[in-house]
C-alpha cells in the first residue's frame, strides 16, 4: 500500500510532462509563449525560493536579484544587445550568466548566513532594493533607466528563440531538468542535512555538521537556479531593465511563491501559472482601471483560505477524501499516511 | 495524490475555454489596443490619455468606412517588460491591428524593439518621448505624430540665457530616458549660448529630496525642474518648505494640471515659472478653444484642461482614424496602404500646429513657450512664443546633429568652471 502510494508522485510527475510537451500542439502561440512560457520561466526563479523555503527555512526575497545578475551579465555580454557589450557568443555568456548568479548566491547566503526569520528577510530585502536601485543609478555598464534592450537570445536548431515553440521548449526542458535536480537533491546527504537546519539546526551542528557551509551552499544551488530563470526571463522580455529586478519584480516572484505553496518545489510552476493568468487576464475581466484591486484580492482569498497556497488546498482536499474512503473501508491509520506533509517529500 | 492531476485537469479545462472563447476576428472590424499606465507614478496621465483615445473615436463614431473600431484597452506601470507582456497580449491573444501606445519613455524603446519583429501591425506611439525611439535604430512599424522630449525643449534654452540673463542653471531632473532627451533639447541651445549646467539626477519615485536641495549650487540663477506628476510635487513642495527662491523653468509635463490642481506649498513657486513644450493651457487658437470646450464637456470629471498626456493620446489616434479614413478602413497586404496613407499624413492637432513625419516616421510640429499666471480657476499656462516646424534634429544637419552623440546622463555636458 505504502509503496504504490511512494511509487505515485513518480508516475504522476511523468504525466505531467508528457501532457506539458504535447501541449503545444492544442494551444495558440500565445498560449504558449505568453502564458506557460512565462510561468515556467518565471517559475523557475520562484523555484529556487521555493527550494530554499521548503527544505531549508530560508525565506529570502533576493532570489529576483540574483536572476537579475545572470540577465544583466548577458545582456552586457550578449552580441546583439543595445548599447553593444561585449559581444561574446551566447555559448559562452549563458554558462558565465549562470555562473555569476551561482556567485552572487553563495555571496548573499554568506552575507546573511547568521540571521533567520524576519532578519534573513530583511537583509535580503535590503540587497535586492540596493542592487536594482545600483543598476537604475550606474549608466556605463547597465545604461541606468533605459537598462540593456534587444537581447534577443541565440538560434537553436536554426530557429530565433523568441518563436514560441523554441522559448517554450527550452524553458521547460530546464524546468524539468531542474525540478528533479532539486528533487534529487534533497534526498542526497546534503539535502538531508538542509531539513535538519531547517528542523532544528542547534541539534544538526551538536551532530558536528557545519550548518554555515551547508547554508552558503544551498543559496549557492539557489542562485544557479535563479540564474538560470534569469536568463529565460531576460531573453523572453528581449532585454533587462530596473523594472525587472525591483521591488515590484520581488514581490512577484515571492506571490507566486507563497500562492502556489511553499510545501513543494511544484508549487512555484503552480504559483507561477496562477500569478501570469491572473496578470494577463484580470484587465479582461474587470475595470481597467482598478483591475489591481482583483489581483489583490484574489490572493488575498488564496492565502487566508490557506496559508499552505494551492497545494494546501490540494492536500486538505485530498486529506478530506482519504479520510472518507479510511472511514468506508475501516482501515487502520498509519503515522505516514496521516501526515501527508512530510512523507511525501 | 490523484488530486494533482485533477488540478492539471482543471487547469487545462480553464485555458481551454479562455482560449476557444475568443471572439473570431471579423474582416469587418478594425481592431485597435491601447496601452497607457493606469498604475505608478503616472497613473493620472494615462487616464487622461484615455480621454484623448476617447475623445478622437468618437469623433468618427468609433466607424470607419461601415467598419467598426473595436477598442480594447490594457494597462501598463510606466515598466518595459510590463509594458511588453501587455503589447504581446493585445497582438497575439486579442489580435488588435494596431496600438496606440505607451505613454514612458523606456516603454516607448521596448515597444519599438517589439514592433519590429511584427508584420502586418502598426504600433502609433500614445505619449511616449524618449528621443532615441525614432531617432537611433527605428522600426518600419513604429509611428510617432506626438513631438518628442528633445524637441520640447528648442529654443528654451536661448530664451533664457537671453531674455532671463541666467548664466548658470541647475538641472534638478528624474534619472532615464526621457529626462535625458529634454536636458539634451534645452542644452543644446543653451550651452552654445554660452551658460552653463549643473546637473542633480535623481531615480523615479523618489519622496526625499533634501539631499538634492543641499547640492543647489549657490550662484546658479535658476532650477531647471523635469519631473512629473508626483515627483514634481514632491520636490517643489520639499523646495518651497526650504524657503527656496530661484525661479524655476520647467520640464514640459511639469506644466501640467496634475501638478497646478494640486493645494500646498510649491503653488507659491509656480506663478511666472516658464517651460515649453506642445500645450498651453490659455491659447487663442480657435481650435484650441473648441477641443478644450469639447474635452469639458466630454468629461466633466476630467482635469480642468487637458494634459500633455490627453492631447498626445489625442493627437496619435486622430493620424491612426485619419490614415485609416484615407484608406477607407483597409488593412490588406499587411498594412502597406495603410501604413504607407501614414507616413504621408499632413493634419494639424488640437493646438493648431501643423503636424508631419520625417523620415524615420517621427513628427515635426511647432513647440509653444508657456508661462504660468494665476486666473479665477487657479493656476493656467498661457503660450507666449512659438518655435515653428521644430523637426528631431532641433534644426541641425544630421552631420552636425551626429556629433552631438546620444542624449544621456553625461550628455551634453557644460559644467560651470569652478
Amino acid at each position: 500500500m505504502t509503496g504504490m502510494i511512494r511509487s505515485w508522485p513518480l508516475a504522476l510527475t511523468a504525466a505531467v510532462i508528457a501532457v506539458l510537451v504535447i501541449l503545444p500542439l492544442l494551444l495558440p502561440n500565445f498560449w504558449i509563449a505568453n502564458i506557460l512560457g512565462r510561468s515556467i520561466a518565471y517559475g523557475i526563479i520562484a523555484l529556487s525560493l521555493t527550494f530554499l523555503a521548503t527544505y531549508g527555512g530560508f525565506v529570502s526575497l533576493a532570489q529576483t536579484m540574483i536572476a537579475g545578475v545572470a540577465g544583466y551579465t548577458i545582456a552586457i555580454l550578449a552580441p546583439t544587445a543595445i548599447p553593444a557589450g561585449a559581444g561574446w557568443s551566447y555559448g559562452l555568456a549563458i554558462p558565465f550568466a549562470i555562473l555569476m548568479a551561482t556567485l552572487a548566491g553563495l555571496i548573499v547566503g554568506a552575507i546573511a548566513v547568521r540571521t533567520r526569520g524576519i532578519y534573513l528577510l530583511m537583509i535580503t530585502l535590503a540587497l535586492a532594493v540596493g542592487f536594482s536601485l545600483f543598476v537604475q543609478s550606474n549608466v556605463e555598464l547597465f545604461n541606468g533607466y533605459e537598462g540593456i534592450r534587444n537581447v534577443v537570445g541565440p538560434d537553436v536548431f536554426g530557429m530565433p528563440f523568441r518563436t514560441p515553440l523554441v522559448f517554450y521548449y527550452v524553458s521547460l526542458a530546464t524546468a524539468v531538468l531542474l525540478y528533479l535536480g532539486v528533487m534529487y537533491l534533497v534526498r542526497t546527504p546534503f539535502g538531508l542535512v538542509l531539513q535538519a537546519l531547517r528542523d532544528n539546526s542547534r541539534r544538526a551542528a551538536a551532530l558536528g555538521y557545519n550548518t554555515a557551509l551547508h547554508r552558503i551552499a544551498a543559496f549557492g544551488a539557489a542562485g544557479f537556479i535563479a540564474g538560470c530563470g534569469g536568463v529565460l526571463t531576460c531573453f523572453y522580455n528581449i532585454g533587462i531593465s530596473p523594472g525587472s529586478v525591483g521591488m515590484g519584480a520581488t514581490v512577484n516572484i515571492l506571490i507566486m511563491s507563497v500562492i502556489g505553496g511553499l510545501g513543494h518545489p511544484i508549487g512555484a510552476f503552480i504559483g507561477a501559472l496562477i500569478f501570469t493568468l491572473i496578470d494577463t487576464f484580470a484587465a479582461s475581466i474587470y475595470d481597467r482601471d482598478r483591475f489591481n484591486t482583483l489581483i489583490g484580492l484574489l490572493f488575498l482569498v488564496i492565502v487566508l483560505a490557506s496559508p499552505d497556497g494551492v497545494l494546501g488546498i490540494g492536500k486538505k482536499l485530498a486529506g478530506l477524501f482519504r479520510r472518507k474512503e479510511r472511514s468506508a473501508e475501516a482501515a487502520p491509520v498509519s503515522p505516514a499516511q496521516a501526515s501527508p506533509a512530510q512523507s511525501e517529500h | 495524490m490523484s488530486k494533482r492531476n485533477r488540478k492539471v485537469a482543471a487547469i487545462v479545462t480553464v485555458a481551454a475555454a479562455a482560449v476557444f472563447a475568443g471572439p473570431a476576428h471579423a474582416q469587418e472590424e478594425i481592431r485597435l489596443g491601447s496601452i497607457a499606465t493606469l498604475e505608478g507614478p503616472f497613473a493620472s496621465g494615462g487616464q487622461d490619455g484615455h480621454r484623448g483615445i476617447t475623445l478622437a473615436l468618437e469623433e468618427v463614431n468609433y466607424e470607419i468606412n461601415g467598419k467598426k473600431i473595436v477598442w480594447t484597452a490594457e494597462s501598463s506601470n510606466a515598466q518595459a517588460d510590463v509594458a511588453l507582456a501587455r503589447a504581446r497580449k493585445l497582438i497575439e491573444q486579442d489580435q488588435v491591428d494596431i496600438i496606440v501606445g505607451p505613454l514612458s519613455g523606456a516603454e516607448g524603446i521596448a515597444l519599438r524593439d517589439y514592433s519590429r519583429t511584427l508584420t502586418g501591425k502598426t504600433i502609433v506611439n500614445g505619449s511616449s518621448a524618449a528621443s532615441d525611439t525614432t531617432l537611433r535604430d527605428p522600426s518600419p512599424n513604429f509611428f510617432r505624430f506626438s513631438t518628442e522630449g528633445a524637441q520640447w525643449m528648442a529654443g528654451l534654452g536661448n530664451y533664457v540665457f537671453q531674455e532671463m540673463g541666467v548664466e548658470h542653471v541647475a538641472v534638478i531632473a528624474n534619472d532615464y530616458a526621457f529626462p535625458y532627451a529634454q536636458v539634451f533639447g534645452f542644452m543644446v541651445d543653451y550651452c552654445r549660448a554660452g551658460g552653463k549646467v549643473t546637473k542633480l539626477w535623481s531615480p523615479l519615485g523618489t519622496t526625499d529630496y533634501s539631499s538634492v536641495i543641499t547640492r543647489i549650487p549657490r550662484d546658479a540663477g535658476a532650477l531647471l525642474v523635469i519631473k512629473g506628476g508626483t515627483d514634481a510635487l514632491a520636490f517643489l513642495t520639499q523646495y518651497a518648505q526650504t524657503g527656496g527662491e530661484l525661479p524655476i523653468i520647467g520640464g514640459s509635463i511639469m506644466a501640467d494640471q496634475t501638478l497646478m490642481s494640486a493645494r500646498g506649498p510649491h503653488q507659491r513657486l509656480m506663478e511666472g515659472m516658464i517651460s515649453a513644450g506642445p500645450i498651453a493651457d490659455i491659447h487663442d487658437d480657435p481650435m484650441w478653444q473648441e477641443w478644450v470646450e469639447r474635452y469639458r464637456e466630454r468629461f466633466p470629471d476630467g482635469l480642468q484642461s487637458p494634459s500633455i498626456h490627453g492631447f498626445n493620446y489625442y493627437t496619435n489616434t486622430k493620424a491612426i482614424l485619419l490614415a485609416l479614413q484615407e484608406v477607407g478602413g483597409d488593412l490588406s497586404d499587411n498594412q502597406q496602404k495603410f501604413q504607407q496613407a501614414l507616413a504621408n499624413l499632413e493634419f494639424k492637432n488640437p493646438m493648431g500646429a501643423t503636424v508631419k513625419l520625417d523620415e524615420n516616421r517621427q513628427a515635426i510640429s511647432d513647440i509653444f513657450f508657456t508661462r504660468i499666471v494665476k486666473t479665477d480657476d487657479g493656476l493656467r499656462t498661457e503660450s507666449f512664443g512659438r518655435a515653428d516646424g521644430v523637426d528631431q534634429r532641433l534644426g541641425l544637419s544630421p552631420e552636425e546633429f551626429e556629433k552631438l552623440g546620444s542624449p544621456s546622463r553625461d550628455n551634453p555636458s557644460c559644467p560651470p568652471v569652478s
